[in-house]
């Protein structure tokens, strides 16, 4: 068995509890694992931003500055109840993230399904849609990388938006971000109507798309949006 | 006119769409070979990289042919090479090379005017070359004839090398003496890549853009990690080369199969066993000092080489000690560190890597504990070296003789000390040995060495 990141070789280690119980299949090597830092512990209950290290300032009692600014904004209120990310998204990861969406390392989504299908648990949920890619993007990289995470998760995609805005997010302010409408559009009312939507991503940055995404489902009718990101930035 | 600027980006490479920063237009001369290719028994091959390991190739759901895709891990670092993606070529005439004169003035060693004349000859007649020149030869000055005769007669050149280090040290110095044209330095982030040029300097990974490009490759430092051990680095160049074209190896310390072959006569080569300041290569001494590492764990320094080191700190003699790993450092330095405060250790993951070899070149720093990654490349005048566990397997013959090949570089310290501290004598302390004995026998032998 190698590491399905850097290709070491990996010797499992064969304990009582793997005696008895089905081996879990390991991906990454320990080496590779200890580079990743989980988010764990005080964190920001709507997005998963952890406060260690944050500034008080930037804390308000269990949520951090920006989403007090989002939910205090009566447009954005509301929007999004829970965005649960799970690792930060420190160099190591960047670069793992890198080559999986930008290179197009496909079967690093087998890692990053696992971590999908850990957070689902805690989550109540109908469908799970992934944040989509412009055609033009979704060509150049071959897959679209939040898609391929509940693919790989084994588990049933329902892909009720569609991207309409190709330009790149990274070179526009926050504010600007914000006040672009119509990133997406829905694909089908119907699906959609008086559902738990699950939003599917791959890094909650300032959580603009996840909140453009989430209004647009609101407004037609989901009952609730909630979200998950392998990385929080 | 977008059609020249094709050509420009195109002859003799290998690219993928996305490499390609121009719109495509439909010519002739734009060849297309895929990426990836299935033999009779099903088992996929990357036509880019070489790879046919099956642990190296996944499959993806594709959205641009929209079937099961094979890709290839292997080279995924260069973007994606899979069954839909073409690579792109050039089939119509190559650019044209014109002669450029080589503007240097100065005179080769006699060791070096025999080697170079070797590699003209191997040019001239699109032969294989291995040129075994010591450190410290001067390995770069006897390509700049040959590399002349080789444009002078619309030959393409490459010199690659498995180290960035060694790209950006000889670009200036290439672009120097060859004024007239357009020299390519290639590299993980660098520039040039989209120029077409006579002359090329790069990193072995960089060839993996390049298909039957160059009529003359020169590979520099052949035995270096990881050249040596990589499939898909010597596939990269064999790739690159056009099917006749010359083939120029330098190195130290050639492997010992090699050295065998040379030997035996199957392998072409030429030697230069002296160094260009005409002085004999320092041969190194062995001490036996017991179980050193019992003594360290301990908490002290093992007697004979703190001797050894006590004596260059008071004589101002910078010293490199290279020691069998990491682990070793951290138990090492702060012993060392108690006795002086002009200690410093590097290894391979250290951030302030350069930072603390150029304190080493001030002078700042006297003695660095390192790994065999600084076995190569660097150079201190009137350095002095220490080998703490030489009987380790880490340290090959040629590890030993690029590290015993650090010392008495300069002209005006052409001599010093370099001791092996081992606990039981291998057959890699003697054969290093006897490798830099033999040159410089053979040395003395051509009249290349004063003493
Ligand atoms: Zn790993
Ligand atoms: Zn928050
Ligand atoms: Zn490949
Ligand atoms: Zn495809």
């Amino acid at each position: 068995m190698r590491c399905l990141y850097c290709g070491e070789k990996i010797i499992p280690v064969v304990s009582w509890g793997s005696l008895f119980s089905r081996e879990e299949e390991i991906l990454l090597c320990e080496q590779c694992k200890d580079q990743l830092t989980l988010i764990e512990g005080d964190c920001c209950v709507r997005c998963s931003r952890p406060f260690d290290g944050l500034a008080v300032e930037y804390r308000k009692g269990e949520y951090c500055y920006d989403c007090v600014r989002w939910e205090g904004d009566i447009e954005w209120n509301g929007i999004l109840e829970r965005n649960r990310s799970l690792y930060l998204y420190n160099d190591f990861l960047k670069e793992v993230i890198s080559r999986y969406k930008f290179r197009g390392d496909y079967v690093l989504a087998r890692f990053f399904c696992k971590t999908l299908i850990q957070v689902l648990k805690d989550f109540d949920y109908d469908l799970l849609v992934p944040i989509p890619l412009s055609q033009e993007r979704l060509y150049e990289r071959g897959f679209n990388q939040a898609e391929a995470l509940i693919i790989e998760a084994g588990l049933t995609l329902t892909p009720a938006l569609k991207r309409i805005h190709t330009e790149k997010q990274s070179k526009k302010s926050r504010e600007e971000r914000i006040h672009l409408s119509n990133i997406f559009t829905i694909v089908n009312e119907e699906d959609i109507v008086g559902k738990k939507v699950m939003l599917i991503d791959d890094i909650y940055t300032t959580g603009s798309t996840l909140m453009h995404a989430g209004k647009l489902l609101k407004q037609h009718g989901t009952l609730s949006v909630s979200s998950f990101t392998i990385a929080r930035g | 006119m977008i059609l020249d600027s094709l050509r420009t980006i195109l002859a003799g490479k290998q690219l993928l769409r996305e490499e390609i920063p121009f719109e495509l237009v439909d010519s002739p001369f734009i060849s297309k070979r895929s990426g990836i290719e299935f033999d009779k028994k099903g088992r996929a091959h990357c036509n880019r990289c070489g790879n046919s390991d099956p642990e190296l190739f996944a499959v993806f759901p594709c959205a641009r042919c929209g079937k099961r895709d094979t890709y290839c891990r292997a080279c995924i670092m260069m973007g994606r090479v899979s069954e839909c993606t073409p690579q792109y070529g050039w089939i119509g005439d190559m650019p044209e090379i014109v002669a450029a004169p080589l503007k240097w003035s100065d005179s080769l060693s006699a060791g070096q005017q025999v080697a170079s004349d070797r590699v003209v000859e191997a040019i001239v007649r699109g032969e294989e070359l291995l040129v075994w020149a010591v450190c410290g030869a001067g390995k770069t000055e006897l390509l700049f004839k040959g590399i002349e005769v080789a444009l002078a007669t619309g030959k393409r050149v490459c010199i690659a090398t498995p180290r960035t280090d060694v790209v950006l040290e000889l670009t200036p110095r290439l672009k120097s003496v060859f004024p007239s044209i357009k020299v390519s330095s290639l590299y993980g982030g660098a520039d040039d890549r989209h120029q077409f040029s006579p002359l090329t300097i790069t990193t072995i990974h960089q060839l993996l853009r390049f298909y039957q490009a160059f009529d003359v490759m020169v590979v520099d430092e052949v035995d270096a990690f990881p050249y040596s051990v990589d499939p898909m680095l010597q596939f990269a160049v064999k790739n690159a080369r056009k099917e006749s074209s010359s083939m120029i190896y330098l190195t130290a310390t050639p492997s010992l199969k090699w050295q065998r072959e040379c030997r035996k006569g199957k392998r072409e080569f030429v030697t230069i066993p002296a160094r260009f300041h005409r002085r004999a290569l320092p041969v190194p001494e062995s001490v036996w000092c017991g179980n050193w590492e019992k003594v360290i764990n301990k908490g002290r320094l093992p007697a004979k080489l703190l001797k050894w080191i006590e004596q260059r700190l008071l004589a101002g003699t910078p010293m490199l000690v290279f020691v069998p790993n990491v682990a070793w450092i951290t138990k090492l330095l702060p012993l060392l560190q108690t006795f002086d405060g002009r200690v410093e250790s590097v290894h391979a993951e250290d951030p302030n890597r350069k930072e603390k070899v150029l304190k080493m070149r001030q002078g700042e720093i006297l003695l660095l504990v390192t790994t065999t990654i600084l076995e190569r490349g660097v150079t201190f005048p009137g350095l002095e070296v220490a080998v703490l566990g030489a009987e380790n397997r880490i340290f090959t013959e040629s590890a030993l003789v690029q590290i015993a090949g650090r010392v008495g570089r300069d002209i005006d310290s052409p001599t010093g000390n370099v001791t092996f501290f081992h606990n039981g004598k291998t057959e890699a302390m003697l054969k290093a040995r006897k490798q830099i004995v033999a040159m410089n026998i053979e040395a003395k032998e051509k009249g290349l060495i004063d003493e």
